[in-house]
């Protein structure tokens, strides 16, 4: 059954350099399940928050362009990267619901747009399409008393109208996939609160303040670590930490896939990490 | 000076209704980057709807949204205010007016050259040329020698094979804005 599961797959920019773990540990949970990933075929970057901030039609046909690409695949497209899901699910959207856009999209990328090919995140193909029974009967070594959060940021969530994800003020796909796991998510109220990503190099003082309070209530929440999918989130929760308190590391979900799993890969992917979650593993026999 | 034509602009813009905002404030009571802005997000919605575009064009709150769409989600008449601040940026760009967080303007013209260039971003070339244009050299070092030392910004771009594709792109969005805007941009 699973081996009849296949997706496309657009990794993003981030993915080929500062979240490279994300998307290594991404192939590696997707083979471990047994479900077909297909890099897409020259995929372009989709111009992330930059081309938003320039010209609203650029911003549409970037992604538009890989739409097309991942249209001529035949198959839904997984985007592990919240930002990239966002900007593809905004274009999706547009192609659908502004006749006038689409027919200038269409003729600036040269194709016909169906509407047949879903754009989906990581975290809903993993929980939902693949689902938790699957993800549990491959759980070998469980994640036993590791505390975690799960932090969704903006970009998986809103606006609800376009990303079409559960519930933008309380989801919980991520901790129901924690559970499968066999770690412990705990409950906290600031799991959809931005985390200053967009500001992270041009407003610092900012991305900090935000991080601070994000980290300082997971903390208070009795959690060890920040699960994330979204891989600015996750370079800017590590990059922006600071202050005396021992810095929390920040997991990306399919790291914690591949630790339960029993991969073998996943030790390499915790020395990519700027705050190293090897002595939070190591004390609790994880690794 | 007012602008009677700036409301018209956004609205087409970014594809909003502004008229709609009758200034409940929740956008601004729940934006977090509030405490870092000149006037808040309800505000400069009403500077859209009073055509007061010197002032909004030299604001530094249209490059300090995070385009976290908190507001946008919250807004009790549907205005998806992070997309009013893209327009706003846009026409700044665009005018060529001074703006007030220069850091920020940098950074996406950078990342959009990229783009251009390679088809696809390129983290080295976006750091380096970024911290050379705003002269913050020494800013984050630990992090940046961490991040070349454990092997996340590869030195070579990954290119796009066809580039020429992604270019395309970029100059028929150009040309429309400008064919929109009566030719008058440079």
């Amino acid at each position: 059954m699973n081996s009849e599961m296949n997706y496309a797959y657009y990794p993003g920019c981030s993915l080929e350099s500062t979240a490279c773990e994300f998307n290594a540990s991404v192939v590696a949970v997707f083979k471990a399940l047994e479900v077909g990933l297909h890099e897409m075929e020259d995929w372009n970057c989709c111009g992330a928050s930059s081309a938003h901030s320039v010209n609203q039609n650029l911003a549409l046909a970037l992604p538009t362009r890989n739409l097309a690409i991942a249209q001529k695949s035949g198959m839904n497209v997984v985007m592990p990267c919240a930002a990239c899901f966002n900007r593809h699910k905004t274009a999706d959207h547009t192609l659908r619901n502004d006749p006038e856009k689409r027919s200038m999209l269409e003729e600036m990328v040269g194709f016909n747009y169906t509407g047949d090919i879903a754009v989906l995140t990581l975290l809903e193909v993993v929980g939902k399409q693949i689902g938790l029974e699957r993800v549990r009967s491959l759980v070998k070594k469980p994640l036993s008393g590791l505390k975690a959060v799960s932090y969704y940021g903006c970009l998986l969530v809103r606006p609800p109208e376009i990303t079409q994800f559960e519930d933008p003020d309380n989801p919980q796909i991520m901790d129901h996939i924690l559970e499968a796991l066999g770690a412990e998510p705990r409950t906290w109220s600031y799991a959809t609160d931005c985390c200053g990503g967009g500001l992270s190099l041009t407003k610092p003082t900012a991305a900090a303040r935000m991080v601070g309070k994000l980290a300082d209530r997971a903390q208070e929440a009795g959690a060890q670590a920040i699960v994330t999918s979204c891989p600015l989130c996750q370079i800017n929760l590590e990059m922006r930490q600071s202050g005396s308190k021992s810095k929390m590391p920040i997991f990306f979900i399919t790291e914690l896939l591949g630790l339960a799993f029993g991969l073998e890969d996943a030790k390499g992917w915790m020395s990519k990490h700027l705050i190293s979650p090897t002595t939070l593993l190591k004390d609790l026999n994880i690794l | 000076m007012t602008d009677t034509n700036l409301l018209q602009q956004i609205n087409t813009l970014s594809s909003q209704t502004l008229q709609l905002c009758y200034h409940c404030h929740k956008c601004t009571a729940g934006c977090p980057v509030a405490e870092d802005m000149q006037y808040g997000p309800d505000r400069i919605l009403r500077m859209v709807q009073l055509g007061q575009k010197e002032r909004l064009l030299a604001s530094h709150d249209i490059w300090l949204c995070a385009a976290c769409e908190t507001c946008g989600t919250r807004c009790p008449n549907e205005i998806d205010i992070a997309r009013v601040m893209d327009a706003l940026r846009q026409i700044a760009i665009e005018e060529g007016v001074t703006v007030s967080e220069p850091d920020a303007l940098k950074f996406h013209k950078i990342f959009m050259y990229g783009v251009q260039m390679f088809g696809r971003s390129h983290e080295m070339f976006l750091f380096a040329a970024y911290k050379l244009w705003t002269m913050h050299l020494m800013d984050d070092m630990d992090s940046g020698i961490a991040l070349i030392t454990k092997g996340k910004v590869p030195i070579m771009p990954s290119l796009v094979k066809n580039r020429a594709e992604v270019s395309k792109l970029f100059k028929e969005t150009q040309a429309r804005e400008q064919e929109s805007r009566g030719g008058d941009s440079e």
